[in-house]
């Protein structure tokens, strides 16, 4: 009968370990305990709602809306830091100095164009212009990677470098003018398509995903960073370059950069050139962690990290929820992180696996002591 | 040079007897050959307010603060560490002492008490996760630096000036250099001065150097970053030493941080913006390695000076945009990382 029991009970125990061990576990956790939360104080919170727009459109509305619209730019993101950190052990912190640079060749493209230009033309020179800040953006990250790659520079402190100067070189782009562009057609792609109640970075964003899992499904890229990430010079030994593998997540990251800005700059049409993006490199690193990847490289689960990404834009959703100031958001912000990572490490997590087993262990004792008596 | 670091420089010649002339010596070298030929070119070519010996001291008496982040940062980077929260930190000591001074009308003395126990319980905080539970110290300086720059807007959101007699009159105190000075218009000798802020940045610079170079827990330090698992096996306490570096680091933010007070006399949200980064930048400059177990204090205090005479040249050169410093500073890290890079790649071979 006891026997059955504990036995029963470790069929239980086992399969809650399987769970909590799962690397998905912790984001899911936590966005699950978030959404409770919000069912608790306000239940409203999830409502949605398809309501005109100042501009006509019928669009949906809703703090859920809103979590998906703005956690776009953090999930691209956090594709790419994935990767970066998973290749070369070390994160970039120069993402939102970056989106800085990429938005501001967008707009220096844009704000040229005369105003009364036709659709066809208009979508040609957007595209160019994406196209271009593409390529600055992917030229950053080579400069960030092969520095990183070659000259085996760490990847924080390489990446310092454009940390420091990218504000300044995006202002620099555009002779440090406040620009704002007047044609609706540009904002498309950071609000809403008329007729489309979906925000437009959300369909962005999917095809992000939809690239970048089609990208790791057909070539290697995933079991080739993983090597490399967790031993670069036995990944030599096997025929890898872990030069420009490292070189290629940085790219990859810089592509997601360019994404980025696009947005961005497309949401407000203007650029403020030392706001822009402001710490998204710190939620960008955080939605990594979060996600439970070793920040120190190898292997990496790219659906946790952009769980993660969504999971920091709930958490800022609902703080905003609670009339928190947008400044002081960073300490609550703090707070709950410090105790998901506490929650995740896996020191803790031996503790409590020991305190469990020493219960067990006592129980069953305590039990055959019963028996025998 | 001044007279203050006179004394570092004979200790520093007496080191390189002693140890020969190693790699990491030619990149303490190259950083203090850089600051020197960059001063006297600007001597030379510039004119403009550099052969006043007073320009020198500006220098000092505008990065007392930084020169103390940056060798707390030192200490930190040297065991393999980083502490991304000094320049939040140095924000929330400047506020919370503003507040204190000026809206609960307290005296000096307790708001350097204020200070000090900030940065300390942010070093303790930050030590114990990063030593005892092992966290990775980017992810739990990054929190703390979220933590403190909440915490300043909590505390306000506006900028306070502080006018509280007693600590104006320690904030203007002027500490006269001797026989250095410039004569004025009129003729008039005027003595160059450094205010309180940079000798207690000296002071703490000197005794940091002492513990890294003579103390037992100074040369734990280097042990820890160089190798971790050798150290242990040495019978070093990694954990106890990796939680006094970043305690130590966090005392020298709350050092900074009051340093940067004296200076602003102010408490704002927008105080030591990019700090930590400058910190670091000082720091890499100076020779200290990231991967730790490389470094120096007089380093890193040269590494401050040269970041500070590039600033001051190219602002005096008329590139008023603020953009012109910041690409430069970012010229300069690139460089010297570079550098880094190539003198490590032929130390690793030269021991293959």
């Amino acid at each position: 009968m006891t026997d059955k029991q504990i036995s029963s009970g470790n069929s239980v125990k086992g399969f809650l370990g399987k769970m909590v061990s799962n690397q998905l576990f912790i984001p899911l956790a936590a966005l699950l305990l978030l959404v409770l939360f919000n069912l608790v104080a306000d239940p409203t919170f999830f409502k949605i709602a398809l309501e005109p727009s100042s501009t006509g459109n019928l669009i949906l509305s809703g703090n859920i809306i809103t979590i998906i619209d703005n956690a776009s730019e953090l999930a691209i993101l956090a594709i790419g830091m994935t990767l970066v950190t998973s290749a070369s052990g070390g994160q970039d912190i120069s993402v939102g100095s970056a989106i800085a640079i990429a938005g501001s060749v967008v707009l220096r493209i844009v704000k040229g164009q005369p105003a009364d230009i036709s659709s066809l033309s208009f979508y040609g020179m957007l595209f160019g212009a994406f196209l271009l800040c593409v390529a600055v953006s992917a030229a950053f990250g080579a400069f960030n990677g092969a520095l990183v790659a070659y000259f085996k520079i760490q990847p924080m402190v390489a990446t310092l470098i454009l940390f420091t100067a990218g504000r300044s070189i995006a202002a620099w782009i555009n002779n440090n003018d406040n620009i704002s562009i007047n044609d609706t057609r540009f904002g498309y792609f950071g609000n809403f398509i008329p007729g489309i109640p979906v925000p437009t970075p959300v369909f962005i964003t999917i095809i992000c995903l939809v690239v970048i899992a089609l990208v790791l499904k057909f070539t290697n890229l995933r079991l080739y960073s993983q090597a490399v990430g967790i031993n670069a010079s036995s990944s030599r030994l096997n025929g890898i370059n872990p030069k420009s593998i490292k070189l290629l997540s940085f790219i990859i990251l810089g592509i997601c950069v360019a994404v980025c800005g696009f947005i961005k700059v497309s949401r407000t049409s203007s650029i403020t050139y030392s706001v822009i993006a402001n710490n998204i490199e710190m939620d960008a690193i955080l939605a990594v962690a979060l996600g439970g990847n070793n920040l120190g490289g190898g292997k990496f689960n790219l659906t946790a990290s952009v769980i993660g990404a969504y999971v920091i834009q709930f958490l800022t959703t609902t703080l905003f929820k609670f009339k928190v100031s947008s400044s002081a958001i960073s300490a609550y912000k703090a707070v709950v992180v410090i105790l998901l990572i506490i929650m995740s490490a896996p020191i803790v997590r031996k503790w409590f696996a020991d305190r469990r087993n020493r219960r067990l262990a006592a129980k069953a004792e305590s039990a055959t002591g019963k028996e025998v008596a | 040079m001044s007279v203050n670091t006179g004394s570092i420089d004979g200790e520093k010649l007496k080191l390189k007897r002693r140890s020969g002339f190693t790699d990491t010596n030619l990149l303490l070298i190259i950083t203090i050959a850089v600051f020197f030929v960059m001063y006297v070119c600007a001597v030379v070519f510039l004119k403009k307010g550099f052969t006043k010996p007073q320009m020198f001291f500006n220098i000092l008496n505008e990065n007392a603060s930084l020169l103390v982040l940056s060798c707390g940062m030192t200490l930190v980077m040297i065991t393999g560490g980083i502490d991304i929260s000094v320049g939040q930190v140095t924000s929330l000591v400047c506020m919370a002492c503003a507040v204190h001074l000026e809206q609960n009308g307290g005296n000096v003395f307790s708001s350097m008490c204020i200070a000090l126990a900030i940065g300390l319980a942010f070093g303790v905080v930050q030590g114990f996760l990063v030593a005892y539970l092992e966290f990775q110290p980017f992810i739990v300086t990054l929190a703390g630096l979220f933590f403190a720059k909440g915490m300043t807007t909590i505390i306000s959101s506006d900028r306070i000036s502080v006018t509280n007699d007693a600590f104006v009159k320690l904030s203007k105190y002027e500490v006269e250099i001797p026989f250095l000075g410039s004569v004025n218009k009129k003729g008039i000798f005027i003595p160059a001065y450094v205010e309180v802020g940079v000798v207690v940045a000296l002071v703490v610079v000197i005794l940091l150097f002492i513990v890294l170079r003579w103390t037992k827990l100074g040369r734990n330090f280097y042990a820890v970053g160089g190798n971790n698992q050798s150290a242990n096996m040495l019978g070093i306490n990694v954990k106890l030493t990796k939680f006094l570096a970043h305690v130590l680091c966090g005392l020298c933010a709350g050092i900074g941080g009051y340093l940067f007070f004296l200076h602003a006399c102010s408490g704002s949200p927008l105080h030591a913006q990019g700090a930590e980064m400058n910190a670091i930048a000082s720091s890499i400059i100076g020779g200290t390695l990231l991967s730790g177990g490389v470094g120096n204090i007089v380093g890193t205090l040269f590494g401050v000076l040269s970041l500070s005479t590039i600033k001051m040249i190219v602002t005096s050169l008329g590139f008023d945009d603020p953009w012109w410093t910041n690409i430069t500073v970012a010229a300069m890290l690139c460089l010297f990382l570079l550098v880094q890079s190539v003198i490590l790649a032929r130390k690793n071979r030269s021991k293959k």
